[in-house]
């Protein structure tokens, strides 16, 4: 098909409207608004120290050439000179006030003094990986890293099987409470953390785990969102596979495993995700709970060390990005059902 | 070929879970009763609700009647509403400088405006960009999927993200300076460090009020417009007259949530203006909370618990609203 043809088509055979023309500056300006901040930020993490500051900004990482020249110890930057007219690539040797001193890399003689103005430092793209490879050698972002898989990995796994358990017998069964006990569950939906963040921070000193990985996980297991989700997609599990379960003498225990469990795998999914995107996102309650640095989750981890090498952005933004690249992978993937998910549920 | 051998692990893995938990949980059903078994799949829910919020819930009304900078309620001694005493008291409550808890009421009313014009931006925003994505627009998709994704992100990184763009060497300065406008450090200018913690706000959150505004669009019934169209209505008639009247429910929904969340104003905020700078100018509530119970000098538990439950107060009432709303959309 003719790719503007492609590209142009309209559902109905109308002239093009001046709302159409509004809508697509709206779009495009929204989509440059998302990702110019997000790409250039990338794009400045690739930069050398050396470059990350320098104002105006370039758009991709380069960094001064250096050779070595036969003659000198250290490698020497190159510069383009201007002399007579004529434009030459020359190593620099040293900088006197407004001069400087210059030899040809390939045949260096005697070193010509130049004025400091007609000269400009050759540059080339180069990618900083150690912006990259430092963190993860220095600076415990190991540490951090490993600290948040774990809260995620085990508050996800906890959540989904905690909450199922609830939901399975908040929908399944038939007993005195069973109303009572959902409402009371679902009601705790409204407080947010900010009203109860103190007295919880005491509980959780109160049983031993402050600055305790497990003081972080513990509390946000049990969560009525789950339940409440796990709870709606269970009613729709016909009651008839449980009796003839039980006619066949599966325990209950069963039952909820071989059952339950499997035919409620989609909506165990959604919430899988959301509490893997929650729990790796957390930062208010991993900051209240986390006081030693061996113990940070990669978000505290990152907010500390901004506090503390506020002038190496190089670092903070390689990191930043590390810390980013999950969440965009999953959403790449799973787009359509994060999408659905929250679209359907209310939830993020 | 992977998926199934995948899928298979999976199952083995299940199969080992269930084998060592069975037993015992057999065991239980034996000596318990099938008539009990609801509440053993309860028990572990309802003892960490228990511990960690419905405790947490009771605790902090009581911690607010307290003071000292004791941890343990045992330790406490019984203030009476000294604490609220100390919050609310003030001369005059449009200036907090002349009020017992200045940084409260600064705190106070930075929320309240922030609250304003995020809420006002955030529901602009997100109407028209849901009403543009539910035109028979080519890329749909692709464009519901770019304005969402910043709601993934973590506060964190989005702030570090603001941080850089903003910087004095950052991109918004050179753009600025191609325009021929002097470079500005917005973020140590009490107005524009304001102004952008809105616009990031607005940017970070946007695509899921878009989304829940999408879905209400698309539930409008097609016969509408059609007749709409056979009626020869403009299309700003048919926005006014049959769009926004229809998805007014999902508007004020919307419109709740948003107030609800704009009040709990805390991370992105936090690490974009490092820590609610310049001065005070971007301290807000919760900020406000964690200060006077975390900072290592403060401790004031008993403040912040009043504060806390103050806060708790307006969530609740805000939430009542929502829920009468929601109520009223179902019937």
């Amino acid at each position: 098909m003719n790719p503007i043809r492609f590209l142009t088509r309209r559902r109905r055979a109308e002239r093009i409207d001046i709302t159409d023309i509004l809508s697509w500056i709206w779009l495009f300006a929204g989509t440059l608004a998302v990702l110019v901040p997000v790409v250039w930020a990338g794009l400045s993490s690739l930069k050398p120290a050396a470059e990350i500051t320098r104002f105006p900004p370039t758009l991709l990482p380069r960094a001064a050439v250096e050779q070595t020249v036969s003659g000198f110890d250290k490698p020497l930057s190159l510069w383009q000179v201007t002399i007579d007219g004529e434009t030459r690539e020359m190593a620099m040797v040293r900088r006197i006030g407004l001069k400087a001193q210059m030899v040809d890399p390939v045949s260096p003689q005697k070193p010509v003094s130049v004025d400091v103005k007609s000269i400009t430092p050759v540059q080339r793209l180069t990618v900083a990986t150690q912006n990259y490879a430092d963190p993860l050698t220095r600076f415990n972002f190991l540490t951090f890293l490993k600290n948040s898989v774990f809260v995620t990995f085990v508050a996800t796994v906890l959540t989904l099987l905690v909450n199922a358990m609830a939901a399975f017998a908040l929908s399944k069964y038939r007993f005195r409470g069973d109303k009572t006990v959902f409402v009371i569950i679902i009601s705790t939906l409204m407080i947010p953390l900010a009203v109860v963040m103190v007295p919880a921070y005491l509980v959780v000193v109160g049983v031993g785990l402050a600055d305790n990985l497990w003081g972080v996980i513990l509390p946000t297991i049990a969560s009525p969102t789950a339940v409440f989700l796990l709870r709606q997609y269970m009613l729709t599990i016909p009651d008839e596979l449980i009796e003839a379960a039980r006619v066949d003498a599966a325990s209950e225990f069963c039952i909820f495993w071989r059952i339950i469990l499997p035919l409620t795998a989609p909506a165990l999914a959604v919430l899988a995700i959301f509490s893997v995107l929650w729990r790796w996102n957390d930062f208010l309650w991993p900051l209240i709970v986390l006081n030693s640095r061996e113990n940070f989750t990669l978000q505290v981890g990152l907010n500390a060390f901004q506090g503390e090498f506020s002038v190496q952005w190089h670092y903070i933004l390689a990191m930043t990005f590390l810390s980013l690249l999950p969440v965009t992978i999953v959403f790449v993937f799973l787009q359509k059902y994060i999408t659905t998910g929250i679209a359907g549920t209310g939830m993020k | 070929m992977t998926t199934l051998k995948r899928g298979a692990a999976l199952y083995q893995a299940g199969e080992t879970i269930m084998r060592a938990v069975e037993a015992p949980v057999n065991g239980m059903e034996r000596v318990l009763g099938r008539k009990r078994m609801p509440w053993l799949f309860l028990a572990p829910n309802l003892v960490l609700f228990g511990i960690f919020t419905f405790l947490p819930i009771a605790i902090a009304v009581g911690y607010a009647f307290t003071g000292g900078t004791n941890l343990f309620v045992s330790d406490r001694p019984f203030v009476g509403f000294e604490n609220f005493r100390t919050l609310l008291a003030c001369d005059d409550y449009l200036r907090p400088g002349t009020c017992r808890e200045s940084l409260f009421w600064t705190a106070v009313w930075n929320t309240l405006w922030f609250v304003a014009f995020n809420v006002v931006a955030t529901l602009l925003v997100a109407l028209i960009t849901a009403l543009i994505l539910n035109r028979a627009i080519v890329a749909r998709g692709f464009f519901r999927a770019i304005f969402f994704y910043p709601v993934l992100l973590s506060p964190v990184v989005i702030g570090l993200i603001w941080k850089w763009f903003l910087d004095r060497n950052g991109l918004l300065n050179a753009f600025l300076q191609m325009l021929g406008v002097p470079p500005e450090i917005f973020l140590l200018d009490v107005g524009w460090s304001r102004f952008f913690v809105v616009v990031v706000s607005v940017w970070f959150h946007m695509g899921f009020y878009t989304l829940i505004l999408l879905a209400g669009l698309q539930a409008i019934p097609k016969e509408l417009y059609e007749a709409a169209a056979i009626d020869a209505a403009s299309p700003r008639r048919t926005l006014l007259r049959i769009t926004l009247p229809l998805l007014g429910p999902n508007l004020l929904v919307v419109l709740i949530l948003l107030m609800i969340r704009s009040v709990q104003i805390f991370d992105e905020a936090w690490v974009l203006t490092n820590g609610g700078g310049p001065g005070t100018a971007n301290s807000f509530i919760v900020q406000y909370i964690y200060q006077m119970a975390f900072s290592s000098d403060l401790r004031l538990f008993g403040l912040a618990s009043a504060a806390s439950v103050l806060m708790g107060f307006v969530l609740l009432v805000l939430t009542l609203i929502q829920l009468r709303l929601g109520r009223r959309m179902e019937s």
